[in-house]
């Protein structure tokens, strides 16, 4: 950073461009490499220990915790189950978020698009621990829900939600809607209206405007949405450890034992990298279809 | 502004007068959440008698609090350690021997708690005992009739999907070892232990993972009989007011004993002695017991000053009961990485 003003402070006004970017980026970067890149390198280089080098410990390089993985089919499988997660989830925040998106951006306008705003931004105002210990209330047995349903048609029965699969997907969606819908506003709302009106004129059906117009233009948004959906859900552990119970055990949450309860960094380091290649080895696959999408 | 002045000075003469009955301290505690060393009225009574002032910090299992210890030397004074796990803290120098001479109740502790083997390494004492108990299951009083006598009321089918279990892999192998009748610490037959917690799938209806877990699934009838500890047993009975009834089974339950060492480099060694001794003093804990709920002490005085209608007197006290328990122990580290990676095996299994 020295280096690079002095340079362009000697050149004169003629590189001032280089010069604001560097003072306007160089900031985020420095952060970026000493918040991320540093301490990802470090559990890079853990993953090869046979034990973490904390507190007088000396770990030894080695590739066990790498066959440790290889060893045993449960990690394969819960990967899988975790990536499965991940697109269960980025498909319903789709399937909910998108018409929500597009009644935000072309049909209300003024205040009432302003409130509707703050409603779904809300839930991102609350920290995360509290809304999943609230759809905890309203999932368990005899608890709201099943209680409004009772309400509303006596003897329904127990829905027997909590500590299933799908409890852990609600909560998922509740949490991350707000992406998906916020990622399709911004896509749809560059949509012009006289596109819109053009296809109409011309004939077009409502479900071939969805389909051939609106669906492709909007789709750098979905596909947005459903990246920054995906990837965080199949590391997730605190959802599906309170929602799912039993039925809670992804690798996420076989990461967070191994670096909290049993202090096995390296095994939690090694199984981290290898998920992070899994997803790095689907955007590669999917690179065509996002690159043309996006 | 003369007067400010002696108004000032004056308030500051008294506040030195009553903060210093002695070289007044701030000690700091690791303990789990709720368990003994954090009652408010303790560190009043305990404040009154000393003047020194006690901060906690909690941790929900061993693994974290060897964890904390590891990164943060020289942090805490006192730390509550599982007994089974005070040699490996010492074997890492996480902790100091303990001049129990400085500590005059001490003397009042039963011997086989006092000089427990893991407590006492080459004749120094690296953790106090402090209280010791069970981990077994309770039961929903409402859903049975009389207690079961087996652990393998666990297994029945007649509890599908309302057994509560605890997410730890060592606890969940020693209880399957115990249905089996293998040894808790080194079992034999790791094969027949998958086995069995696989046969536990239809049962468990979620995993806990602190008493606060627990009393919120009991009470809302998430579960009918769910692994349990003693102390928090007796607590939710008391505390809570929940119908729970604690069941040591004719196969026997884990045996536990926590005592309380001293980190290493700990800042304050004289008041963290004075902490221990008010934590083993009888005044201390029959208060405890009675209004709270504890496990039962390691101190002999302390548990002849309980009433005689209560739990630790009555269940823990009791030999025929204490002869079935099966003391926790060190684990070699290679054993704890095959339960580890048997658990965690199971709970995938549970998913299909």
């Amino acid at each position: 950073m020295a280096v690079s003003t002095t340079a362009s402070g000697g050149a004169g006004r003629a590189n001032s461009p280089t010069r604001a970017v560097v003072l306007l980026t160089g900031p985020a970067y420095v952060w970026l490499t000493i918040a991320v890149l540093l301490p990802l390198l470090a559990m890079f280089y853990f993953s090869f220990l046979t034990e973490a080098p904390i507190a007088g410990r000396v770990g030894e390089l080695t590739l066990e915790q790498y066959r440790e993985f290889l060893e045993h089919g449960f990690y394969t499988t819960l990967i899988l189950r975790s990536l499965k997660l991940g697109a269960t989830v980025a498909f319903f925040c789709f399937l909910l978020g998108f018409p929500c998106a597009y009644v935000l951006a072309k049909t209300i306008k003024g205040r009432w698009r302003e409130a509707l705003f703050l409603l779904v931004i809300i839930p991102f105002w609350s920290n995360a621990l509290v809304r999943v210990f609230s759809w905890t209330m309203v999932l368990r047995g005899n608890g709201l829900l099943e209680r409004s349903i009772d309400f509303v048609i006596p003897g329904a029965g127990s829905l027997g939600l909590m500590f299933t699969y799908p409890a852990v997907v609600i909560g998922l969606v509740h949490s991350y809607l707000p992406y998906m819908i916020l990622t399709c506003y911004i896509s749809l709302q560059a949509i012009d209206d006289d596109l819109i009106e053009a296809a109409r004129s011309l004939g077009a059906k409502r479900l071939t405007i969805l389909r051939r117009l609106i669906l492709p233009l909007a789709m750098p948004g979905i596909v947005a949405g459903a990246v920054l959906i995906f990837v965080p859900v199949i590391g997730s552990f605190m959802e599906p450890r309170i929602l799912g119970g039993r039925h809670g055990t992804f690798i996420g949450t076989i990461i967070e034992d191994q670096f909290t309860a049993v202090f096995n960094w390296p095994l939690g380091a090694a199984l981290s990298f290898i998920l992070l290649a899994c997803v790095l080895v689907i955007f590669a696959l999917f690179a065509p279809v996002l690159k043309r999408a996006a | 502004m003369n007067r400010y002045l002696t108004a000032a000075s004056a308030a500051l003469a008294i506040f030195a007068f009553t903060a210093a009955p002695s070289a007044a301290d701030t000690i700091r505690v690791l303990n789990w959440q709720g368990y003994g060393t954090d009652e408010d009225w303790s560190l009043e009574m305990f404040e009154e008698k000393t003047g020194h002032k006690v901060e906690h910090e909690y941790f929900n299992s061993e693994q974290e609090m060897l964890t904390k210890l590891r990164t943060n030397p020289g942090t805490y004074d006192v730390v509550l350690i599982n007994s089974a796990f005070t040699p490996q803290a010492a074997k890492e120098g996480l902790i100091v021997p303990i001049d129990t001479a400085k500590i005059p109740n001490a003397a009042d502790l039963t011997p086989e708690m006092r000089n427990n083997p893991n407590l006492v390494i080459d004749g120094k004492t690296y953790g106090v005992a402090w209280v010791w108990g069970a981990t077994s299951f309770a039961i929903n009083t409402e859903k049975f009739d009389k207690a079961p006598e087996t652990i393998e009321v666990l297994w029945s089918g007649d509890f599908a999907d309302k057994v509560g279990w605890r997410d730890d892999a060592v606890e969940a192998v020693q209880m399957a070892a115990i249905a089996l009748g293998q040894d808790i610490n080194n079992p034999s037959d790791l094969d027949a232990i998958r086995e069995k917690l696989h046969a536990l799938k239809p049962q468990i209806r979620t995993f806990w993972t602190s008493e606060n877990d627990w009393n919120q699934y009991m009470s809302s009838g998430e579960f009918d009989v769910a692994v349990y500890w003693s102390g928090s047993a007796s607590r939710s009975a008391n505390n809570f007011g929940l119908p729970v009834e604690f069941v040591v089974p004719k196969e026997g339950a884990i045996g536990w004993l926590d005592g309380l060492s001293v980190p290493k480099d700990a800042p304050n060694t004289d008041a963290a002695y004075e902490f221990i001794n008010w934590m083993i003093d009888p005044e201390f804990y029959v208060k405890w017991d009675t209004d709270v709920g504890a496990p039962a002490s390691a101190n002999a005085k302390a548990m002849a000053g309980l009433p005689e209608d209560a739990f630790n007197r009555t269940v823990l006290g009791n030999s025929a009961v204490t002869s079935k328990l099966k003391f926790m122990g060190p684990i070699e580290d290679d054993m704890r990485e095959k339960m580890l990676e048997l658990w965690q095996e199971t709970k995938t299994f549970y998913q299909k």
